[in-house]
């Protein structure tokens, strides 16, 4: 794996927008993580003096909202969480979609099908509705929004690795393994999940940013992230119903939101086209 | 007599990102006329690259230097008017695997009609009459239920018989055949042997038979090159090059290869080493590194093809006639 | 050689409706190499797949040292699997690109000798690059940086690793370069002797299967036609199939006499009549008098129909040949023929001997 890695990794490089958007991301990334040391605000204070106050007029660099928090330390304590969600449901989602489509693909016939059909189910869900069934059902919480992504998210993966895995089968160093005695385990560890991992990780990288939009959205709709927690979604709630009076409440949250899916997209792309080249 | 094909000190390199490649360097050559010329070598030669600079079909990341004049005519840079009107007519191709030279959704019909459309300006309906006569030129049964056929409904030598139609539609006066064997069984590639001396003998025309096996060559051709890395080692009659072999990589290659017939050797003889890969870095003879003959001159100056007309070599120290 | 190692019985496969494996008898002894000839649609590269039970379906019989293969359970199968092995056509598609030659030759002791430790199996690793003349410093190194000869050489290296008792190479120098060919055939040569391995060699080039092998098999349209002992085949070839693919091998006009020294009866190889030496030929041999046949092997119809599946382009074709498909029958010393005209004196092709 060695030789491709770098090999991968060189083209990256070579590719400015990827590296731009790869920094970018990094950076926020930081700025999330170091935030509330580097700013003298605070999540939760609400700071009667400066209700609504726009950006740049006093300590609060990025204005506060109705209620006189602090938008800066917010927004990066919200992109914190979105970015936590998106790479924790993105990572199940990769582990579950690629051990399924992996054996999927492999075995076939009738266990290929039935599972199979299980994703088209699954896919067919009308998620909106399956997220306030169980809401009804559960409460809000974190952890139901979590089960949502992660009961969705892992499909695509596992749809892809299946085709993946369907082309590599027919090919000869899979006949040359079981002609060697390999196990099918064996098979499917050392020979099929190597060979499919590139797509695979550009599709990770992209499902990131998609799981954050998918949060953002649930939580833009009072399913998922609660008062005071805030997500991105939830700060870009509270900023559409303010927005005429005071438009940097949405326009805060929304620009991190927008940046941050604009960089991910952006690497992912970069990433499939290191990757893509003579991809074994 | 102008040559019908000639090349002089074509060169071909390939640029990749990690750098450039030499495919061909300085590779002189000449088709007489009526003249079927064997080109020889084993990967890496870059026997096929030369005809596919004749016929403009070059990658295109291929830049070819030198000249290759077709009747007098440069070919290389031309026109691509020019090329379009001598390509298919003039100048034709027969490719190794018929089954992908072939469109798959077109009729055997229309495309060997459409040739003679787009060259001759013949009208369909005697396009597809010539079609007709010309499949049975070539020996292929039933010509009139194969021009309605599909290219996957017909096996591989009788798809390599309508290539070799094809590429007579025009009368043509040089077909380049690249490999036109190679992936067919031994007995059809037999009768493809047969038919492409039969259609000599009809047609008159040159032939520049491309092949890595010296035998399907022996049965066909008049003069013989031999290539290596890129290079022209030897360019003889075909009598002289199994006589008196004179490049040490063609005496080699001969005893190379084994036969069905004679005493069985307690081992093949063989060549050490490799051909060079593409992009290899080489000494001034490329045969250098695996030839028993070598010496210090052939690390530093580069061998010229010299000597007489019905044989001549591009090596410092050539096997003695 | 008492007990064959290999026997196979009645082996049909199916594709579909077409059947390309249509009742193959043979048997293999320790220590012969087998060549196995035939060209395009023949089934010799199916048959290599349903001997190791790659394929489905397969009837018939498969016995390896006593074991039934097409029968017994997975894990029976594998465990067996370290004493068949198989070298595959294409020498780069048959290694897995994203391990290195080291972690695919050793992946075999990695199976089946689990308890060793990584150094040991490194030092078996290097030692069988070493033999397969590559040098232990390449364990690291991926398929794509090798050539075609030298990935042939690790897939042979991963053969041999665990010393198999059978090893079936199919087309494994087909897609070499001539000059290379040799290499590898010397190479297999030498194994060979040295483990007394059996070897079933396929391949469609004849000039290369007779410098390995000590009886060859040629195969037609899912039968074996003719089975004789290398030279036999070649001298007198008897099933018109036979003769018609050796009257169509190219000759090189050859006049260089042969310095090399000739094969000796080996001790596993009954005697062989020597050959003549080939008289100093200038011009091409003639074309040999097989009339130009149809290239088309029968309709899959007319074969699943009783009769020879050679009768469409046998010169020798008698009313018996499209009712009756004739079995192989043994016409001399270890050479059986299937055709009902083998016990005449056919008339001798013009061939250059």
């Amino acid at each position: 794996m060695g030789a491709f890695a770098d090999e991968a990794a060189r083209r990256l490089k070579s590719n400015p927008a990827a590296v731009a958007a790869l920094s970018v991301t990094c950076a926020i990334i930081v700025l999330t993580l170091i935030g509330p040391w580097i700013s003298p605000n605070d999540v939760q204070t609400l700071d009667w003096l400066h209700i609504a106050a726009p950006p740049g007029r006093s300590a609060h660099w990025f204005g506060t909202d109705r209620l006189g928090r602090d938008l800066f330390v917010r927004t990066l304590a919200g992109t914190r969480v979105s970015l936590a969600i998106g790479l924790a449901a993105s990572v199940v989602s990769l582990l579950v979609g690629v051990t399924y489509g992996a054996i999927a693909g492999y075995i076939g016939g009738r266990t290929d099908h039935l599972m199979m059909r299980l994703i088209e189910i699954l896919s067919g869900l009308p998620l909106i509705f399956f997220v306030i069934f169980l809401t009804v059902i559960f409460g809000r919480s974190e952890y139901l929004l979590f089960f949502a992504i992660g009961a969705v998210g892992w499909l695509t993966m596992a749809r892809i690795v299946r085709g993946q895995t369907l082309s590599i089968r027919q090919k000869e160093f899979i006949e040359a393994a079981i002609a060697s005695g390999a196990s099918t385990g064996r098979i499917i560890l050392r020979h099929v999940v190597p060979n499919v991992i590139g797509p695979v990780i550009v599709y990770a990288t992209l499902t990131v940013p998609q799981i954050i939009l998918l949060e953002s959205f649930l939580s833009f709709l009072g399913l998922g992230i609660q008062e005071p927690g805030a997500s991105l979604g939830t700060l870009i709630a509270e900023g559409a119903a303010e927005m005429e009076a005071a438009p940097w409440i949405l326009l805060v949250p929304g620009s991190f939101l927008a940046l941050l899916l604009l960089c991910l997209n952006i690497f992912g792309d970069g990433l499939r086209d290191a990757l893509d080249v003579k991809d074994g | 007599m102008i040559p019908t094909l000639s090349t002089h000190e074509l060169s071909i390199r390939f640029s990749h990102r990690a750098g450039t490649i030499q495919a061909v360097d300085g590779v002189s050559l000449k088709i007489a006329p009526a003249e079927c010329v064997g080109i020889v070598g084993e990967s890496g030669s870059g026997k096929t690259q030369v005809f596919m600079a004749a016929m403009g079909l070059l990658a295109g990341n291929a830049k070819a230097s030198g000249s290759v004049r077709f009747e007098g005519s440069e070919l290389l840079g031309a026109e691509p008017s020019m090329l379009n009107r001598v390509r298919g007519s003039k100048i034709t191709m027969i490719f190794q695997d018929p089954m992908t030279s072939l469109t798959p959704h077109l009729k055997i019909g229309t495309q060997l009609a459409e040739v003679m459309v787009s060259h001759l300006g013949m009208p369909w309906g005697d396009a597809r009459a010539s079609a007709g006569r010309m499949l049975d030129r070539v020996q292929v049964p039933e010509p009139k239920r194969r021009l309605n056929q599909y290219p996957h409904e017909l096996s591989g030598g009788m798809r390599q018989r309508v290539m070799i139609a094809m590429s007579l539609l025009c009368e043509p006066s040089l077909v380049i055949a690249d490999e036109p064997t190679t992936a067919l069984d031994v007995t059809v590639q037999e009768q493809i042997i047969e038919l492409l001396r039969a259609v000599r003998g009809e047609f008159g025309m040159a032939l520049a038979l491309i092949s890595h096996d010296l035998a399907v060559v022996a049965g066909l051709a008049d003069r013989i090159l031999v290539m290596y890395a890129g290079r022209v080692v030897e360019d003889a009659s075909a009598q002289e090059l199994f006589r008196r072999p004179r490049h040490p990589y063609t005496a080699e290659l001969l005893k190379c290869i084994p036969s069905i017939s004679g005493p069985r050797p307690l081992r093949l003889p063989t060549l050490a080493g490799q051909p060079p890969r593409p992009g290899e870095m080489l000494e001034a003879c490329p045969f250098t590194p695996r030839c028993s003959r070598a010496a210090d001159r052939c690390r530093i100056e580069r061998p010229q093809l010299m000597g007489a007309a019905a044989s001549q070599v591009a090596c410092h120290f050539p096997l003695s006639s | 050689m008492n007990t064959p190692l290999l026997r196979v019985r009645d082996l049909c496969v199916d594709f579909g409706a077409n059947p390309a494996i249509r009742g193959v008898n043979f048997d293999l002894t320790a220590g012969e190499t087998v060549g196995l000839v035939g060209e395009s649609g023949s089934g010799k590269s199916t048959l290599a797949r349903a001997i190791l039970r790659l394929l489905q379906p397969v009837r018939g019989g498969v016995e390896f040292l006593g074991m039934d293969l097409l029968r017994c359970s997975g894990a029976a199968l594998r465990a067996h699997r370290r004493d068949l092995q198989i070298v595959f056509q294409d020498p780069l598609a048959s290694l897995n690109p994203r391990m290195t030659v080291g972690e695919a030759i050793g992946e075999p002791l990695e199976i089946f000798e689990p308890g060793l430790t990584a150094g040991d199996r490194l030092r078996q690793v290097s030692a069988m690059l070493e033999r397969v003349g590559l040098g232990a410093s390449m364990a690291g190194r991926y398929p794509h940086e090798f050539s075609g000869g030298q990935c042939q050489r690790v897939g042979i290296a991963r053969a041999m690793i665990l010393s198999p008792k059978l090893l079936i190479c199919d087309e494994v120098v087909s897609s070499l370069d001539v000059s290379i060919q040799g290499q590898i055939v010397n190479l297999l040569l030498d194994l060979q002797r040295e483990a007394a391995m059996a070897v079933l060699f396929i391949s469609h080039n004849l000039a290369v299967v007779r410098q390995l092998s000590h009886r060859v098999m040629v195969i037609y349209l899912g039968k074996l036609v003719e089975i004789a002992l290398c030279d036999a085949l070649f001298a007198t070839p008897k099933h018109p199939y036979t003769r018609a693919l050796l009257a169509a091998v190219p000759q090189l006009p050859s006049v260089t006499a042969p310095a090399a020294p000739t094969m000796p009866a080996a001790p596993t190889m009954p005697a062989a009549p020597t050959m003549p030496a080939a008289p100093t030929m200038l011009s091409v041999p003639a074309p040999p008098s097989v009339p130009a046949l149809p290239a088309e092997p029968i309709q899959p119809a007319r074969l699943m129909a009783s009769g020879c599946a050679y009768r469409d382009r046998c010169p020798y074709v008698l009313p018996i040949c499209e009712t009756n498909d004739p079995p192989l029958i043994e016409v001399g010393a270890g050479h059986w023929v299937a055709c009902h005209r083998s016990q005449e004196t056919l008339i001798p092709l013009s061939f250059a001997p």
